[in-house]
């Protein structure tokens, strides 16, 4: 071990540059030093203007990507390829169509013994609502349906840290929000560790522990907004709401979407009115 | 169950309409060589009683069988290591492209030299013209695999051989099987070509020995609406496949 460190998931000093369209343009560096520290059993969500990185950032963490300096270590071992003790969840579900609910949720499971097997595939299939659809094909599932295999199928093969990435992105409004209150329950019982990507600020106030919020490219953490509040969270709490302002202000937008341009609202300091500050703890960055 | 009823009943429809027209045509231009309908009915009965015509059936289906699975056991393995391996694309492809828009019936001079008149040369024929079609189709098929299938089993530590048997083939499946009707139908079209030149049994032999050993031409046509009917019963069965739910999630029109 070159470090001693709680952290579950370490990003430290992340780069990253796209190669340009034309070769006379100089490359495009989508993320610019990226730090962040995760604690085991932690949901962290990283909100963020649509093309600001985090995706990418994501993608460097599942081993997907490489970085081009830097580097992500999870457990004190660098990232050196996708595992399969940290499973990604992909926006589009990638649940497998010629397999049967039943077949998907069990592609990851270790064990080997076929009760145990169905054991742990029942379980999982149970958890995210979907007992009796065992043996369907996921063309006859709604697209809410799919992402919940999906979920079942990661938690199924038992990882300890979970990618997400916009996993409810493609849903409409009230199934996001029904997924979103289940995934809560989940993690509360299984306590993974967890990385969710979105651009929803809403989703990521009521999900996570920590919000880390980027801003436009190159990316930087702009700022790191620990949401202190019990869960299940009501989006109408007080709290949550001025968080969300927060976050939006930081992204440098005002809660109507409206750009704003005041020097000094995209660095999180101001933050308008001063009964805020107290709700926000800075943490790192 | 309108649409039932009606999907039986128009093409019914048309089917007697184009009888009775056929009929009609061949009783008022007054001709004696080219037959009625119910002329080639009694023709095709002929030809069952001698017992030629299931001769001649299996004989062509056997050739297209052989030629066909050559294909199929050849052209998908080959098609998915090309989708898969970029370098094998590059060197291959452009040679496959290359054969593939010549017709198979180009061939017959080349099959006749290198293989004679017998079962060898339809048999290469029907193998040349099912490879290209299942081959090109199999290698697209893996191209257009969605990637994240590929990424979410790589995650789960699925790689290699195992890969390639739990998400490669099925994700490709579909589109293989596409190919497989297409080179189906090319392998019935080109195996009644080839009869006719090259053997002395099949379906294709039938008709053209019926021109000349006098102008049969009941007989003719009698091969050609048997040609047409096994033709229709091949197509029906690999639709039978494309309806397994294996499959069916990647073919429209479900």
């Amino acid at each position: 071990m070159t470090r001693s460190t709680a952290a579950k998931i370490a990003v430290r000093g992340i780069w990253m540059t796209f190669p340009p369209m034309e070769r006379t343009q100089p490359g495009i560096i989508v993320l610019e030093d990226i730090n962040l520290e995760v604690a085991d059993g932690e949901l962290i969500c990283i909100v963020g203007p649509s093309g600001c990185g985090k995706s990418t950032l994501l993608n460097i963490a599942g081993g997907f990507l490489e970085a081009t300096s830097g580097e992500i270590r999870i457990d004190g071992l660098p990232v050196a390829g996708p595992d399969p003790r940290h499973i990604f969840i992909f926006q589009e579900s990638s649940v497998f169509p010629w397999l049967t609910v039943e077949d998907n949720v069990g592609f990851g499971v270790k064990r080997s013994d076929p009760a145990e097997r169905k054991r742990v595939v029942d379980h999982y299939i149970e958890m995210v609502g979907l007992t009796g659809f065992g043996k369907a094909f996921p063309r006859e599932l709604s697209g809410g349906m799919k992402q919940r295999v999906e979920i079942a199928r990661a938690f199924a093969a038992e990882p300890d840290v979970l990618f997400m990435d916009e996993p409810f992105g493609a849903l409409d409004y009230l199934t996001r929000m029904k997924l979103r209150s289940e995934l809560t329950q989940i993690w509360q019982r299984e306590r993974k560790t967890v990385l969710f990507v979105t651009h929803d600020v809403e989703e990521a106030v009521q999900l996570s522990d920590r919000v880390v919020v980027m801003g436009k490219r190159p990316s930087r953490i702009r700022d790191l907004v620990t949401v202190d509040v019990p869960r299940p969270r009501d989006l109408d709490n007080p709290v949550c709401r001025h968080l969300r302002d927060h976050i939006f202000r930081v992204m440098g937008l005002d809660h109507s979407g409206q750009s704003i341009e005041r020097p000094g609202a995209a660095d999180g300091t101001d933050l308008g009115e001063g009964s805020q500050t107290v709700l926000i703890r800075k943490a790192g960055g | 169950m309108r649409s039932k009823v009606e999907s039986l009943l128009l093409p019914l429809t048309v089917a007697v309409g184009f009888i009775c027209g056929w009929h009609l045509a061949v009783r008022w231009s007054g001709t004696d060589i080219f037959p009625t309908p119910k002329e080639v009915v009694l023709g095709t009965v002929e030809l069952a009683r001698k017992g030629v015509l299931i001769k001649y059936i299996v004989a062509s289906l056997f050739r297209v069988s052989a030629g066909y699975l050559l294909a199929v056991f050849i052209g998908i393995p080959a098609g998915l290591l090309m989708g898969w391996f970029g370098r094998a694309r590059m060197a291959f492809n452009p040679a496959l492209q290359v054969l593939r828009p010549i017709s198979p019936i180009a061939w017959i001079p080349v099959a006749i030299l290198w293989f004679g008149v017998s079962d060898l040369a339809p048999i290469f024929l029907i193998f040349l013209a099912s490879l290209f079609p299942i081959t090109t189709s199999a290698m697209a098929a893996v191209q257009n695999i969605q990637i994240n299938y590929i990424r979410a089993a790589r995650n789960f530590g699925i790689t290699g051989l195992e890969l390639f048997r739990k998400v490669v083939f099925p994700a490709a499946l579909p589109q293989i099987l596409t190919g497989l009707r297409l080179a189906l139908g090319v392998a019935w079209l080109v195996v009644v070509a080839a009869e006719m030149i090259s053997v002395n049994s099949g379906l294709g032999y039938l008709i053209i020995d019926a021109r000349n050993a006098g102008k049969r031409y009941d007989l003719v046509v009698a091969g050609m609406a048997m040609i047409g009917l096994i033709g229709l019963g091949l197509d029906w069965l690999v639709r039978r496949m494309e309806t397994l739910d294996e499959v069916r999630w990647g073919l429209s029109g479900r």
